[in-house]
């Protein structure tokens, strides 16, 4: 029997195992190295403390929330969550239907309202412009050196609007603060300081700027619709421009041609030719006025477009134009002590149930059963190791949900080897010798374990992409864990299998070995270790034919019989057809 | 041990065979019954003991409280919202919940305030959830879809697999009556069903599969190219392959059970109800009965789809004779040549 062979390739796949583990365990430890993730997986609310909301959009015509709108009021949420100094939240959608805020400790009132508020969409004329930072406190204008508005604002227009309490405001707001997303919402009949925040454009980078405004001119509801597209010369030809096409319903239309009428007269690089688009207290543009716009259809163009920003203004355009709100649909405030108290006792659940198993699997299979303990621990740590690096790269929490899929697994993990190891007595049971058995089982063995695995791979795929909330946490490790099987099973329990199989222990079918061909009813008179074995099947046919039956309870009342005796014996009777009849079943049936 | 060794070799050996397939109809006149039985009591109680998920409202759970009385609980929630009929439960020692019909915000604020006081513990402590009466819904019903669009896929990949999609079809049929079996047991004995049973319940599906592609790939082993054994018909083939893996499926299902039973017993037994304590008995329950579904209906419906086939006929035929002798069946080395 060559072999060299199987345990050069039993050694290779072990290598690579280690290998796997090895490569996991560097590119954890870098990521804690480096600050950026931690030793001990991250965890879920459930089992951290915190709270977690479930809102579903409502929108004031009862439209459906389109999923890019509903993208953008998480964005939203997210600025005001963060914004209002609550560390660590997290928001994102759930399916195409829900948005799903996590905060760790409880939310007062104003956190509250500010996540279910809807975001507000206005246009307002520019009055007054000037780059974000504050003015210098030295040189700062006492406010009543300000110039008193000589009569009241005819119009949103009007730089009456300024009052000294205005432009006090504007020589303050610094535009690196966060508007406090807890201030109230800005009233649309008033002239208001708001920022525009700096960004980032392949042009350089824009500075904030903030601007006093007028009043609300348009609403944000009366935008039709937004479209990010290449501008057009007259001839009809794109050019390389991008830009935003914005539609107005009739009323906007009318309002917006009322806008342009007032703005485009005023000079080039005066502030007040500009208009701003507000969304939720925030300028997203503030282009100028260039032409009288009366048809509803404006164009926004600019130097510093993008494909990808003119994408985003026209999505924020079209998310203030349909104003959502939302709804609480379900909110869980899970105390710390309740998530640690679920931690701890599902974790000792989990060591008493492996605890249990590697008990049974002793029992069972004898060294074959710590053959089966090491696997699941080589398993569990492979699943600690992705789960740790997920938390770090994609911030994969694991919950209480989570925790359960991983001691569902213990169970389904070990079935890989009881499948195999069956397979392997099966065969022994065929009369081969222990190497071989371990060969021709695995061979069987590794199509059902694989198609078997597919199947639980498959109910978690399809889960974790159909399923909402903590279902996809479960569906998450039940996936992971099926992949981690397959590859213990493949890397770590059959090339070790193997290799026991060619030592003497295992080889020689010791009797605590949990393969000994004499427990499993082989003839040892056919079993003279690897390599030394007649052909099973010549040496069954020539059996003598005898009239000896010692059924199972008969045999048991004989103690004339030895056990070798007894088993030739049955030996004999299976291989005469003619020895076996229908009440032998029957009665076992029974 | 010497003794189960035993056990297995005689099923190995077809020496000792369990009449899975021969009986079907017992079997078959069972699991209606079970059902039968599990879906009349289930209509007796009015139906499922939904949680609070599905029907909308507020839940509290104060964890380390002071007393296990309910009357503390009761008079937290009258103080605020005079009239309702709270349901307060000890569901763990020291582990209180009180489940009130949907409360604003600012009453469950109070109420967990009141609480707090009420059973002497920190804010750390009272744990307070808030549903919409459509949550739950919204949960089933995407686990609904799940189900259509696993079991579409699975049908397909097994008929692939086994290249018949009659196992495909017998599997799928099992594994179907797994779940309503388990959900009538549930609706019978008024278990709670909250979106973590119904997790439960979606691993029971994968589960039940997972079982029956195992024994089934014994199955396909000994029945394909089999069509000329002259010792043994179609069926006799399928309940040998179903005994030959038994203690596979015997083992499988108590290692299986061993770590949902830790769950569900010690976790739950010291947590209450809870995630761990809703998936866990959903698994327990689903573990015993996919098991056995597999061995008593997958696997008899299997050689009951091709009953009717001409191959299957011819063989059986030729073989000539009882259907019902089993026993008359085969020598022990006929049965290790079907998988040699």
């Amino acid at each position: 029997m060559a072999k060299t062979s199987p345990s050069r390739a039993a050694g290779r796949a072990l290598a690579w195992l280690a290998a796997l583990v090895v490569g996991l365990t560097a590119i954890l430890g870098i990521g804690v190295a480096s600050g950026q993730a931690g030793w001990a997986p991250k965890l879920a609310l459930d089992l951290e403390g915190g709270t977690q909301m479930v809102l579903a959009p409502q929108t004031a015509s009862g439209e459906q929330a389109t999923p890019e709108q509903l993208g953008q009021a998480v964005e939203i949420i997210r600025q005001r969550v963060d914004g209002s100094g609550v560390a660590e939240a997290e928001v994102a959608t759930q399916g195409d239907q829900n948005v799903v805020v996590s905060l760790p400790g409880v939310p007062d009132e104003d956190t509250r309202r500010l996540i279910q508020a809807s975001a507000d969409l206005q246009f307002r004329p520019v009055l007054q412009a000037a780059p974000g930072e504050p003015t210098p406190e030295d040189q700062l204008l006492p406010k009543e050196q300000f110039p008193a508005p000589s009569a009241e604002p005819s119009d949103a227009y009007d730089s009456n609007w300024l009052t000294p309490d205005l432009a006090d405001e504007f020589q303050r707001t610094d535009c690196a603060v966060p508007r406090d997303p807890g201030a109230a919402p800005m009233p649309a009949d008033r002239a208001v300081v708001a920022c525009q925040p700096a960004e980032e454009t392949p042009a350089g980078a824009a500075p904030a700027i903030k601007y006093v405004l007028g009043p609300v001119v348009v609403s944000g509801t009366e935008v039709d619709g937004a479209q990010p597209g290449l501008a057009q010369t007259s001839g009809g030809v794109s050019t390389n421009q991008w830009g935003v096409n914005v539609d107005f319903t009739d009323e906007g239309a009318r309002a917006f041609q009322a806008v342009t009428q007032r703005l485009t007269p005023m000079p080039a690089g005066d502030p007040r030719k500009q208009f701003a688009m507000v969304l939720d207290g925030r300028v997203i543009s503030a282009p100028s006025s260039n032409a009288v716009i009366t048809g509803g259809s404006a164009r926004i163009d600019g130097p510093s477009f993008t494909e990808q920003s003119a994408n985003q203004l026209a999505e924020q355009l079209n998310y203030g134009s349909l104003p959502i709100s939302f709804t609480i649909e379900s909110e869980q405030q899970i105390s710390a002590t309740l998530g640690e108290d679920q931690l701890r006792w599902g974790l000792i659940a989990g060591l008493i149930g492996l605890a249990l198993v590697a008990l049974y699997q002793f029992f069972q299979y004898r060294a074959l059963g710590l053959l089966t303990f090491a696997s699941i621990l080589v398993m569990g740590l492979m699943t600690y190791l992705a789960i740790a690096i997920l938390g770090w790269t994609d911030n994969y929490r694991l919950s209480l949900a989570g925790i359960a899929g991983l001691i569902v697994a213990i169970g389904l993990t070990a079935d890989s080897f009881i499948v195999y190891f069956e397979r392997i007595k099966d065969e022994l049971r065929a009369g081969r010798p222990v190497e071989a058995a371990v060969h021709e089982g695995w061979k069987r063995a590794q199509r059902t374990i694989t198609a078997s695995k597919a199947v639980n791979l498959l109910a978690a795929l399809v889960l974790y992409f159909v399923a909402v909330g903590n279902v996809r946490g479960f569906a998450f490790t039940l996936g992971l864990t099926a992949i981690a099987d397959l590859i213990v099973v493949f890397l770590f329990t059959h090339p070790l299998m193997v290799l026991l199989a060619q030592g003497d222990f295992v080889g020689r079918g010791h009797r605590m070995s949990g393969l000994d061909p004499r427990q499993l009813g082989v003839d040892s008179a056919l079993y003279r270790g690897a390599g030394q074995v007649r052909e099973p099947r010549p040496a069954v046919a020539s059996a003598p034919t005898s009239d000896v039956r010692p059924g199972r309870r008969r045999g048991r009342g004989e103690p004339a019989l030895t056990i070798a005796e007894r088993r030739r014996a049955e030996r004999a009777r299976a291989a005469d057809p003619a020895a076996r009849r229908p009440a032998d079943t029957q009665e076992d049936a029974s | 041990m010497n003794r189960f060794a035993d056990w297995g070799n005689a099923l190995y050996t077809g020496r000792r065979a369990y009449p899975f397939v021969r009986r079907w109809r017992l079997w078959f006149a069972i699991a209606a019954a079970l059902l039968v039985l599990a879906g009349g009591l289930t209509a007796l109680r009015g139906g499922f003991n939904l949680g609070i998920e599905f029907r909308g409202g507020s839940e509290f759970t104060v964890s380390d409280a002071a007393t296990g009385e309910v009357d503390p609980g009761r008079e937290a929630v009258a103080d605020v919202v005079p009239g309702v009929e709270p349901t307060v439960t000890a569901i763990a020692p020291g582990t209180m919940r009180v489940q009130t019909e949907q409360l604003d915000d600012a009453q469950t604020r109070q109420v967990a305030q009141n609480l707090q006081e009420a059973y002497g513990v920190t804010q750390d402590q009272v744990t307070s959830t808030f549903v919409g009466p459509t949550w739950g819904e919204a949960v089933s019903q995407q686990a609904l879809l799940g189900l259509v669009i696993f079991v579409a896929l699975v049908t397909v990949f097994m008929a692939l697999y086994f290249r018949t999609w009659k196992m495909s079809l017998a599997a799928v049929v099992g594994m179907l009556y797994v779940v309503a079996l388990t959900a009538g047991i549930y609706g019978a004995t008024g278990f709670e069903v909250t979106p973590s049973a119904i997790i439960g319940f979606l691993t029971i599906l994968s589960y039940a599969l997972y079982d029956t592609v195992v024994v089934f790939d014994k199955v396909r082993e000994n029945t394909v190219g089999q069509e000329e054994d002259p010792e043994r018909t179609f069926e006799q083939n399928v309940e040998l392959a179903v005994n030959q893996t038994l203690v596979r499926s015997i083992t499988t299902s108590i290692v299986g059970l061993l770590p949902v039973a830790s769950i569900l017993f010690i976790g739950a037994g010291l947590l209450g109800a809870g995630t761990l304590r809703d998936i866990s008995l959903a698994l327990f329950i689903g573990i015993i009965v996919g098991t056995l579904s597999t061995l008593f209906l997958q696997a008899p419906l299997y050689a009951l789809l091709r009953r009717g086939e001409a191959d299957v006929r011819d063989q059986d035929a030729r073989v000539g004779r009882d259907r019902d002798g089993l026993g008359q069946q085969t020598d022990l080395e006929d049965a290790h040549g079907a998988v040699l």
